[in-house]
């Protein structure tokens, strides 16, 4: 036996999608989790309702680490179809745990690995009738052996049981039987616990575990979001999803079997956002959430949404593109699409949330940008934090917050300004002008919006100075934006460093890990962990303080780097791009090998 | 166009019931070709809501690309209008009604905006019952981009180039039936007298109104061999009546004879007495509408008039069950459940 690992270990299970493997995978998840310990699971899934591979990988890391970490200690490898790849992915001395109701190929045998065969199947169908009962419980078996090769405590499962089983409690008895049944197994045929192992801790707190897309559904909510208009796309259903179940549960309106939120399923991406633009002009806080694909099709609306300057939000959820790319995996490769959605000169509001507790503080931030600066806000997510979930602080809210509708003229103000009011005036020098809801005044405040050009009183002109005027104030308005946007988190080493590393989005955890590996050996770096574009001041004082700066993000073609260099002027010849994109989520070894070789 | 709207107006204008003459129902002054059947039509809408007695800042004016597109800022100057992006209207008028369930919405949308670019948005509104008048200027072709078959051009009409268009067109009115719509009718931009009644009808009906007005483009349409030019529309309307020219600067008026009545009861009670169409045929009946359509095509004649309503439906706001209150009235205090239900979630998720 090797050295004990204490809460310090990856496991990945491979399984067949469809097979219910998810939410015994979970529960074992969930139950590192309820023993204080900090884990972090990824979902590696197919493109597909029933039959291809899927994985699950959970990081279990006493030192809080929540990126994912290259080398796998142990595999549960219940998928024939993919056994030949998982029995070679797992590391030198690592385990391999497989359903040994029908032996392995030879060719599967590894010498410097270990096997644990249990014979899964074979027990599911001696003790359960039902086929689908004998598929689902052949995982909570492994769940159990698990438990006992780990000491995973089993009071915690069962409790954990208990509360997914309320109301079903019927279904208690036969899945802590597979438990057992899993325990017991291990028990009597090898010798246990591994050298990994769980051990109870204290080190969560307070926190909570939530997947991203759910947080955005729940700061729309509180956000004040009433019009939701979308299209399925993975990996983004989830947001609409979480959003329905939420408002079920908090937007039933005083009026019985009514509700204080309308949620429209459109029929493509283009409709959806054309309605989050409607009701937004309207004067409801409106949303929509999509991925890549979506986001290309939203293209000329939020052109209109820039140029007309109506207030959207809009959650993209990251997955690996171009095209359809591989729609199941992660990257963070919109950026540039997002900042500059739309032919002609436009440049949108983007906000970089690092993991849940930030994917609701953005989103309700959102509304309140978007009605302040009345121009589009996207919510740059990714599949990895929106659709795996994550340990992150509790989400709070302050009651006495009040929602900022922006500069939005009144009845009463319509009424007795003295000025004449023009839609498209700069009147107080920021670039923002004053906006009027439809049926405020009868007789004031009413124009024609449109995509067109026109002049500070919304009057069509194909003026050229006035087309200009025009569009140096919406410049203006994104300079603004700049001081309105959540600002980055700076971290400087002692006496601070020369080489600085840029980050954003998912790829915050596994480069703060890289940091301090970098920095055991000596290696110092300053970081900055950005949070929106534009860039403000302190994001510019960073790069130019800084003589080399690792640009680390998710995608092949440097885009943040190349925003960078747009908006910045940056010499591009101080910048080293860390590039990660193969879809899965980066990695603190992958960071932490290009900056040690690139220094 | 001109350049210099009059401001004379007749001292004794007659005023509605909210004290308004028709002139307060106006815009700015229009910039489509003098003759264009768009300006008939703008016309007819604010006659309509003169009319009706309507606030004019209670309608919602909203619109696509295209020469029809632009016609919401040539009537109804105290309204909001929105014109968007081509083809996709229907999308930001759903928006903007969820928001605000108590306005008046209008859509104008051409030929090229809906059958065309629109399509997938025009027939997806029409499946939500959207409570809009959705009215399309229909003239067989491309205006701005100077004259352009359309897809509602009909099979074998030839454009001003000469060319015959060898496409079968789209019948947006049968299409409308077939999809579900809760109200369709179907007029000519020369013919007032049936216009203003219909729009005032289709306002006034709760759920999708669609109101497809054959609109003569005089500058690339008006030829000989186009079945959408004014001489062609005269001639095969049916029921129509009067067949005198009229030159492109004066307006153009033509009026039916009067054929049988019927009663039609809406859903607030108010009555239409229908008197043009086929005594055969029962507007109240959506497969007799259809048939009705469709042997007036097969004839190569334009049927117009109400072809089909459903006096009573349900309409988006009630399938997905919104408040009674406009959902932008809303504030934090209705909206938004406070940290102490976040909380609660968030001890859901330990």
């Amino acid at each position: 036996m090797s050295e004990l690992k204490i809460n310090d270990f990856v496991i990945r299970f491979a399984n067949v999608n469809g097979t219910g493997s998810a939410s015994a995978n979970a529960l074992f998840t969930k139950a590192i989790f309820k023993m204080g310990v900090p884990a972090t699971p990824k979902n590696i899934f197919p493109s597909n309702i029933q039959g291809l591979p899927t994985w699950y990988e959970v990081r279990i890391s006493e030192k809080g680490y929540l990126g994912r970490r290259e080398g796998i200690d142990f595999i549960v490898s219940v998928n024939p179809q993919s056994m030949a790849r998982d029995v070679k992915s797992v590391r030198k001395g690592g385990y391999f745990l497989y359903d040994s109701t029908k032996p392995l190929y030879p060719d599967l045998i590894r010498d410097d690995i270990n096997y644990i065969g249990i014979p899964l199947m074979q027990l599911s169908n001696e003790n359960y009738t039902d086929p689908r009962q004998r598929q689902l419980f052949k995982n909570i078996i492994y769940v159990g052996a698990l438990a006992a090769l780990f000491e995973i405590e089993f009071e915690v499962l069962e409790s954990l049981l208990a509360v997914q089983f309320k109301g079903k409690e019927k279904l208690i008895e036969p899945n802590i039987k597979a438990l057992k049944l899993g325990v017991d197994y291990v028990r009597e045929n090898f010798e246990y616990p591994l050298e990994l192992r769980v051990e109870r801790r204290d080190l969560i707190g307070d926190r909570i575990m939530m997947d991203g897309n759910s947080a955005c559904a729940l700061g729309a909510i509180y956000g004040g979001a009433t019009v939701a208009a979308w299209y399925p796309i993975t990996p983004s259903t989830s947001v609409v999803d979480a959003f329905t179940k939420y408002a079920q549960k908090l937007r039933a309106c005083s009026e019985g079997g009514k509700w204080n939120v309308a949620i429209v399923q459109a029929e493509d991406e283009l409709a959806a956002i054309g309605m989050v633009i409607g009701a937004n002009w309207n004067g409801a806080r409106s949303f929509t959430a999509t991925s890549g694909p979506g986001l290309s099709l939203m293209n000329e609306f939020l052109g209109l949404a820039y140029f007309a300057e109506i207030p959207c939000v809009l959650i993209d959820v990251q997955r690996t593109g171009p095209s359809t790319g591989m729609p199941t995996r992660t990257q963070q490769s919109d950026i540039l699409e997002a900042a500059y959605a739309a032919h002609g000169d436009t440049k949108h509001v983007l906000l970089f949330p690092a993991g849940p507790r930030e994917c609701f503080e953005m989103t309700a931030a959102a509304f309140d940008l978007a009605e302040r600066l009345q121009t589009p806000v996207i919510v740059m997510t990714d599949l990895d934090l929106g659709m795996n979930e994550h340990i992150t602080m509790p989400l709070k809210w302050d009651d006495n917050r009040r929602y900022d509708r922006g500069k939005v003229m009144s009845r009463e103000q319509l009424e007795t300004a003295t000025a004449r009011w023009g839609r498209y005036l700069d009147v107080d020098g920021d670039g923002i002008p004053y906006r009027t809801i439809p049926a405020t005044h009868p007789t004031k405040g009413g124009f024609v919006t449109r995509g067109s050009s026109r002049d500070e009183y919304a009057a069509y002109t194909e003026d050229s100075a006035a087309y200009q005027r025009n569009m140096e104030r919406l410049l203006k308005k994104f300079e603004t934006a700049e001081t309105l946007v959540p600002e980055p988190e700076i971290t400087i080493v002692e006496g601070g460093s020369k080489i600085g590393a840029i980050y954003f989005g998912t790829s915050r955890y596994a480069a703060e890990e890289a940091a301090e590996m970098l920095a055991a050996e000596g290696v110092k770096l300053d970081t900055i962990c950005v949070k929106a574009f534009p860039f403000g001041k302190s994001f510019r004082d960073f790069v130019d303080s800084h003589e080399k700066i690792f640009v680390i993000e998710q995608n092949r073609d440097a885009q943040f780097k190349s925003l960078m260099t747009i908006e910045l002027g940056t010499d591009p010849g101080k910048l080293v791009s860390v590039l990660n994109y193969d879809g899965m989520p980066i990695t603190a070894d992958f960071i932490y090998k290009e900056i040690k070789s690139g220094q | 166009m001109s350049y210099v709207r009059s401001k004379f107006r007749h001292p004794h204008l007659p005023k509605n019931d909210l004290g308004y003459t028709v002139d307060y129902y106006e815009g700015s002054l229009s910039t489509l070709c003098a003759g264009c059947g768009h300006d008939s039509i703008s016309a007819a809408v604010a006659q309509a809501c003169f009319e009706l007695n309507i606030e004019p800042h209670k309608v919602a004016k909203m619109s696509g690309i295209g020469c029809s597109s632009k016609t919401p800022a040539y009537f109804l100057e105290h309204s909001h209008g929105f014109n968007s992006v081509h083809g996709r209207m229907p999308s930001v008028a759903t928006g903007a009604n969820l928001a605000n369930r108590d306005l008046i919405y209008l859509g104008v949308s051409g030929d090229g905006d809906t059958a065309s670019i629109g399509m997938g948005q025009f027939v997806h509104v029409i499946r939500r019952n959207l409570n809009m008048l959705y009215i399309v200027m229909n003239n067989g072709c491309y205006g701005l981009t100077k004259g352009q078959d359309s897809a509602t051009a009909d099979a074998g009409s030839i454009n001003k180039s000469g060319h015959i268009n060898p496409f079968e067109s789209i019948d947006l009115a049968s299409l409308a039936i077939e999809l579900g719509a809760t109200f369709v009718a179907q007029s000519f931009s020369g013919d007032k007298d049936q216009l203003v009644p219909l729009i005032k009808v289709a306002m006034a009906h709760r759920g999708f109104a669609f109101l497809n007005v054959v609109s003569p483009c005089v500058t690339f349409n008006n030829n000989v061999g186009s079945t959408k030019s004014y001489d062609y529309v005269r001639n095969h309307m049916e029921m129509t009546s009067t067949m005198d020219f009229v030159p492109i600067s004066r307006e153009i008026t033509a009026d039916y004879a009067e054929g049988s009545a019927q009663l039609v009861t809406m859903h607030d009670g108010s009555q239409i007495c229908l008197r043009k169409l086929d005594h055969d045929w029962d507007p109240l009946n959506r497969i007799s509408a259809i048939n009705a359509v469709q042997i007036a095509r097969s004839k190569g004649e334009v049927l117009t008039g109400l072809l089909y309503m459903e006096a009573a439906s349900p309409d988006l706001h009630d399938y997905l069950k919104t408040c009674d209150a406009p959902l932008n009235s809303l504030t934090e205090k209705e909206l938004c459940p406070g940290s102490a239900m976040l909380d609660e979630i968030c001890n859901g998720l330990r």
